[in-house]
């Protein structure tokens, strides 16, 4: 069963309509916000836990609950900030990118719902420094909203005050990491902060903050209208809502496409994508939820659920839901190599194990592609994995060494095929020479 | 209070201490590079993981705090191979190149790579080459070693205030440096050395000169200025190789200043090695005994006066004025620069807050003073209570970079008075002045206007002296303390007061204002103008040959131990007076050291009572006499910081310095 | 790699009505946020000056004078952020994606296309002309339209090898290509138009 028309919550996720405001009313935002804000911090929160709303930038951390850490008063007149997280470049992720360029409108009004709910008296819009033609529609939709009112002093006529501003990062993966969006938005290098404390005790410019997703963020108008029940009605228990997947790869019609949570990865890959490239038996593994998930073989993909529960089973992540799916054509290490090499150039060179690591971990992947090493090379390499993962400040180094477990852990054999082949070639050419 | 089980021993930390710190209490250690008890929390390098319990990771140590009924385990499996597993990504782009490198025998890298390094390396991959950089004559970079920790990052940026040096790029093309090339313009650039915590930063001068176990150390005081910084001084073969600073909380903490870390190199140059005696107009060698002969002939009838030089042990002052005072001498005078001092009471001329207290001061005023320049170790303890928030400091005088900011107040004497309203409302208010501003005609009047302003602002009470005097070098205080002010002044004396001059260190001031016909005897370790115009030379020793206590401007009774015998036939100071007593015929009645030390500690009990900070307040806030003051504006107390004395005007390494820092540096564009 | 470093920088009136639209953003005593901005107001300037779009470093002195910052610290920043040239480049910034989910789809021909069609010889260069440098930059968040190709700042997708040469083709020219779809999909709607959102249930 797919997810109706009727319950999309981004409309005009293809941009078939204008973005800007009179279209966005039209689409139902910013209708009774007002009536949304009177109902008071305390049950906009209630309403957004009771709607099972995990956040959509990849770790999956309940959203209600992340709000409610924040503090209901400001004793030493700190104020508090909202940051959203538009720093989309986790490869393979391309969803929020639509909502700023199609449906900013509501990005921005669920930035006015969450600022309330929070407490906070700016928030930040990060995105990142290549979506610049995006940016400028955001800057526009967020000066139209100023201009009706929404925005600003007595945003809404709610009697709050809310200022919203754009911040344009310029080329670092790192940045999407939440404490190493608020050091780049504080003007320094985007190098994660030593936790704790965490952001919502001392965050942007030493106040409160709280760091959510663009879809996050997004959702939130649609609950409030429509309800927690709703939101919750879709996907299974704890993995509720709908979500937009970002279909990609060796499919015959790549897509980005809003769906229910929970769905089949077949049904989904058939249903939007077209398919797998020469049929599903063609499929060799997809990597489900964004670079940083492990890759799972075609026998997990006949039948996981596209959630967060069903693909943490099988060792992997929803992630961000960019599904990068892979034939049987593909070379698979060469695949993993390079996401390898995402990782080396994107660590921020901050911890020890990530800043030596990565490039370590890259340059045994480049042999391993040609099959230039040691059987033994592969434990090695597993190693050093180990060895980096879990001992850094953020959670970087664990998505660029996953991608390579995942790999040694389903396709070793293929690796060490590639290895045998490469020594076969030596022996060969020594042989002829 | 927390308490926290460390591999089962239990010890009790403050809230918000780390899990290091919780660790250590409990007598463990933990490996740690990025790691510094006086800078920021960088939690990077990632050697000091523990395990906590219910963690699911190891933690960095470092920068986690405390939790009531935590327990912390720093010996299992997850730790050890954590921390396995960084030492062996540190070692894989550092160049296995301990055998040539500077920091061999004490880098941490290295005794830590024992304890957790592997046999060999599993890594076949090409290492990392990284281009040297340039960041002044004193210190030598191998940027290849750098395991990128950041201390000297944070140390430019945090205790040295010179935001100069950053890891500009990212991941493993990060590369620390300054970007630009240039020398860092920090007086305290030295300490960097102390901190990498491997060989990438290096003394220059001390370049592939000694391994550290080749070294004899002596712990000692830096004398080349008036902080009394202890420090150790490492030798070989009776030749000091290179000086560091030893910790000491309430004086310098773990840091020394530049000039007082490579000018030693002066130690060797220049020196007067025997003694000499004028004989037709020249100087010729001579004996001992024929100096002191020489003496002996040509006091008689002659009106004898003393100038006292900068940086003398307590030692040799105080047989100098027993000598002097035996041969019924005209004059006594430690004030090479006229300092208009008031001797009636010591806390007229001491740093009465304390060096150390500077951290619970709330304002300062800083008048006729560059401590940046004039006493760097103490300006950084200014600088770190600034940094804390809640401090404000004003200036009057020459406005330069102090490294924190400060409000200029004025220029000249007439604006002291009203410094007060920028004191108004200060809970402990400091004033600070240099001793500069009392070198000049209205000094007296500046004195007491200086201690105005102190008492005016509620700086002068029974828990609280903010009041202060900067001195400029480690013999100054002694000499006070020990009265070495005495009838005719040197002024008087030069005019003609005296026609016999004993000048011992004495070259502070120009020596053509000696009169032609005066009979000079010179004492100290440089020929310089006033050795070349002395009839009689009798060559003493440096700070780092002779046992001395020195005074700091604090009024802290220090020692220095001698680290290398004096060269050829120069002597201990005091010794030589000593001597020079029995030809003269008024024998001082001590012949050890330990002999005279009781008897200067009689005399002046401030000597008996070693180490010893200065009082906690201010008993009696009547001030010196008031005297006019002008509205001359205040000189720049230190145009030069690197060549100051005669062993610093020696030093080839402060010579490159000079040259380095008083031209305008062409900048070079990194790549 | 040397280049010449011009010896000094200041904003133009244009990159001064920018700045006075990026400051107020921030608090007063938090104005370092802005050092990102007007390291692109410099960056722009230069593009728009020179035809040479890079920060100089006289330009990262002015905006650490400007914001109240050490020097050093714009220099870290300059050189952390992937998007900031701090060595000139040519008048088009060719940057090819070569993460997977592109690279899946063809990459290597885009930038096989971009080699031919400039004779730059690898990534990093500048063609001869001074036109175009080539970079190979990671994902660009638009992975559903991949292989995709960003011309200074405008994304060019769905490419192939021919696709990539009309583009380089008109660009020197001096046309600017419609941005987006080379296969004229609508966003990131799948080829052949919206299979969801098409209204047929309302």
């Amino acid at each position: 069963m797919a997810l109706h028309d009727r319950d999309r919550i981004f409309t005009n996720l293809y941009g078939t309509r204008p973005w800007n405001l009179p279209d966005a009313r039209r689409r139902g935002d910013w209708d009774g916000t007002k009536e949304i804000l009177a109902r008071g911090r305390d049950a906009i929160i209630e309403e957004v836990k009771n709607s099972g709303l995990r956040g959509r930038g990849g770790a999956g951390f309940p959203t209600g609950m992340k709000w409610s850490f924040m503090p209901k008063s400001s004793p030493d007149g700190r104020p508090s900030y909202l940051v959203v997280n538009a720093d989309e470049s986790e490869p393979g992720t391309c969803k929020d990118r639509d909502i700023i360029r199609h449906d900013p409108h509501k990005l921005i009004e669920g930035c006015l719902i969450a600022g309330f709910a929070m407490g906070a008296s700016a928030g930040y819009i990060y995105i990142r420094g290549e979506y610049y033609n995006e940016s400028l529609v955001l800057e526009a939709a967020i000066a139209e909203a100023y201009e009706a009112g929404l925005l600003g002093r007595n945003a809404c006529g709610s009697g709050y005050d809310f200022e919203l501003y754009v911040h344009r990062g310029a080329g670092a993966y790192i940045c999407g990491e939440e404490t190493a969006l608020i050091e780049s938005l504080e003007g320094k290098k985007g190098m994660p902060r030593l936790k704790p404390p965490f952001p919502a005790a001392v965050g942007l410019y030493g106040c409160p903050t709280t760091v959510n997703n663009v879809e996050t963020i997004a959702v939130v108008p649609a609950i409030m209208r429509r309800g927690a029940a709703w939101f919750a009605s879709f996907g299974r228990p704890k993995n509720s809502g709908t979500k937009i997947f970002c279909i990609q790869g060796h499919v015959n019609r790549p897509c980005n496409v809003e769906e229910e949570m929970s769905i089949p990865l077949r049904e989904l890959i058939e249903r939007h994508a077209g398919g797998v490239r020469g049929g599903w038996d063609n499929l060799l593994a997809v990597i489900p939820g964004g670079s940083s998930t492990p890759m799972i073989p075609k026998s997990v993909c006949d039948d996981v659920l596209m959630d967060f529960d069903a693909l943490r089973e099988h060792k992997t992540g929803l992630g961000t839901a960019g599904v990068i799916v892979m034939d049987k054509s593909t070379d698979l290490i060469k695949a993993i190599q390079r996401l390898s090499a995402f990782y080396k150039h994107e660590s921020c060179g901050q911890c020890t194990p990530c800043r030596e690591g990565m490039g370590w971990v890259n340059r045994v992947m480049l042999r391993m592609v040609e099959g230039r090493a040691e059987i033994e090379e592969i434990d090695v390499l597993e190693q050093v994995t180990r060895q980096i993962e879990g001992h850094t400040i953020c959670a970087l180094a664990d998505g660029g060494v996953w991608p390579v477990q995942g790999l040694i852990r389903h396709f070793r054999p293929m690796m060490e095929e590639r290895i045998a082949a490469y020594k076969a070639r030596q022996m060969q050419r020594m042989a002829a020479e | 209070m927390a308490k926290v089980t460390v591999d089962g021993i239990e010890v009790e930390v403050p809230n918000g201490a780390s899990v290091l710190q919780a660790c250590e209490a409990a007598g463990k250690e933990i490996p740690r590079f990025c790691y510094h008890e006086r800078l920021s929390v960088a939690g990077n390098c990632r050697m000091c993981l523990v395990e906590v319990e219910k963690a699911p990771k190891p933690v960095a140590s470092c920068a986690y705090p405390v939790m009531d009924g935590m327990k912390v385990f720093t010996d299992t499996p997850m730790v050890r191979n954590a921390r396995r597993g960084v030492m062996e990504f540190l070692l894989i782009n550092h160049p296995l190149d301990c055998p040539i490198c500077d920091q061999g025998g004490e880098c941490d890298l290295q005794d830590q790579a024992m304890a957790y390094g592997r046999d060999l390396s599993r890594y076949d991959e090409g290492k990392r080459a990284v281009k040297d950089k340039y960041v002044g004559p004193l210190i030598k970079t191998v940027m290849n070693r750098c395991i990128h920790c950041t201390r000297c990052v944070r140390f430019a940026a945090e205790v040295a205030g010179v935001p100069e040096m950053g890891a500009t790029g990212r991941g493993e093309n990060m590369e620390i440096g300054t970007y630009v090339e240039k020398a860092l313009t920090s007086e305290l650039s030295g300490n960097l050395i102390d901190i990498c915590p491997v060989g990438a930063l290096t003394s220059r001068p001390y370049a592939f000169v000694s391994r550290p176990w080749e070294l004899s150390k002596t712990d000692s005081v830096d004398v080349l200025d008036a902080v009394g910084a202890n420090i150790r001084v490492d030798t070989r073969g009776g030749e000091v190789l290179r000086i560091l600073p030893r910790l000491h909380e309430e004086v310098n903490e773990e840091w020394l200043a530049d000039r007082g870390r490579f000018s030693f190199d002066g130690l060797k140059r220049r020196r007067l090695d025997r003694p000499w005696v004028r004989q037709d107009g020249t100087l010729k060698p001579a004996s001992w005994a024929e100096a002191f002969q020489a003496i002996a002939r040509a006091l008689p009838g002659r009106r004898l006066g003393a100038i006292l030089g900068d940086t003398m042990d307590a030692e040799a002052i105080f047989a100098l004025k027993g000598l002097m005072t035996a041969l019924g001498a005209v004059g006594l005078d430690c004030r090479q620069d006229g300092a208009k001092l008031d001797l009636s009471r010591p806390d007229f001329y001491l740093f009465n807050t304390g060096i150390a207290r500077i951290e619970e001061a709330d304002a300062l005023v800083i008048i006729g003073a560059d401590p940046r320049r004039e006493a760097p170790v103490l300006n950084a303890r200014i600088r770190k209570r600034w940094a804390q928030g809640g401090f404000r400091a004003g200036v009057i005088g020459t406005a330069r970079d102090l490294t924190y900011p400060a409000t200029v107040l004025g220029a000249a004497p007439t604006d002291i008075a009203g410094a007060a309203a920028f004191l108004a409302g200060a809970q402990r208010p400091m004033v600070v002045l240099g001793r500069s501003a009392l070198a000049r005609e209205d000094g007296a009047g500046v004195l007491a206007a200086a201690w105005e302003l102190a008492r005016a602002a509620g700086g002068l009470r029974e828990d609280w002296h903010g009041f202060n005097l900067l001195h400029r070098f480690g013999g100054q205080v002694g000499a006070l303390d020990l009265g070495f002010v005495q009838g005719l002044d040197m002024a008087a004396m030069l005019a003609g007061g005296a026609d016999a001059l004993w000048l011992l260190g004495a070259d502070g001031f120009d020596a053509a204002r000696i009169p032609a016909h005066a009979f000079v005897i010179y004492q100290g370790h440089h020929g310089e103008a006033a050795a070349a115009r002395a009839d009689v030379i009798l060559p003493g020793a440096a700070y780092t040959e002779k046992e001395g206590s020195y005074v700091n401007t604090e009024g802290r009774v220090q020692r220095g131990r001698m680290a290398v015998p004096p060269p050829g036939e120069a002597r201990e100071d005091w010794a030589i007076i000593r001597a020079a007593s029995e030809f003269l015929g008024q024998t001082l009645p001590f012949d050890t050291l330990e002999a005279l030390r009781a008897e200067m500690a009689a005399a002046h009990p401030v000597f008996a009572r070693l180490d010893q900070g200065p009082l906690p307040g201010c008993t009696d806030p009547s001030g010196p006499a008031p005297a006019p003051v002008t509205a001359t504006p205040f000189a720049v107390p230190v145009e030069n910081y690197w060549q100051v004395e005669p062993i610093t005007r020696a030093s080839e390494t402060m010579a490159a310095c000079a040259a380095t820092y008083l031209n305008p540096q062409p900048l070079l564009a990194a790549e | 790699m040397t280049h010449e470093e011009p010896a000094s920088f200041a904003f133009d009136a244009e990159s001064e009505a920018k700045i006075a639209t990026i400051l107020p953003r921030y608090p007063a005593d938090r104005q370092a946020s802005a050092v990102i901005p007007l390291l692109y107001v410099a960056q722009r300037q230069m593009g728009r000056t020179t035809g040479s779009a890079w920060v100089p470093r006289a330009a990262m002195d002015a905006i650490a004078a400007r914001l109240g910052m050490p020097p050093m610290r714009v220099y870290e920043v300059a050189s952390f952020y992937f998007m900031f040239n701090t060595k000139p480049i040519g008048r088009h910034h060719l940057q090819v994606c070569g993460t997977t989910p592109c690279w899946l789809r063809g990459s290597d021909e885009v930038k096989r296309a971009c080699q031919d069609a400039t004779g730059i010889a690898d990534y990093g260069q500048t063609s001869a002309d001074g036109l175009f440098t080539l970079t190979e930059v990671e994902c660009l968040g638009g992975c559903v339209n991949a292989p995709i190709l960003q011309v200074d700042d405008d994304y060019y997708e769905d490419l192939d090898y021919e696709s990539t040469l009309r583009i380089i083709e008109a660009l020197k020219r001096g046309e600017r290509p419609k941005p987006g779809s080379a296969l004229g999909r609508q966003g990131s709607a799948p080829l052949g138009g919206p299979r969801v959102l098409t209204g047929a249930e309302d």
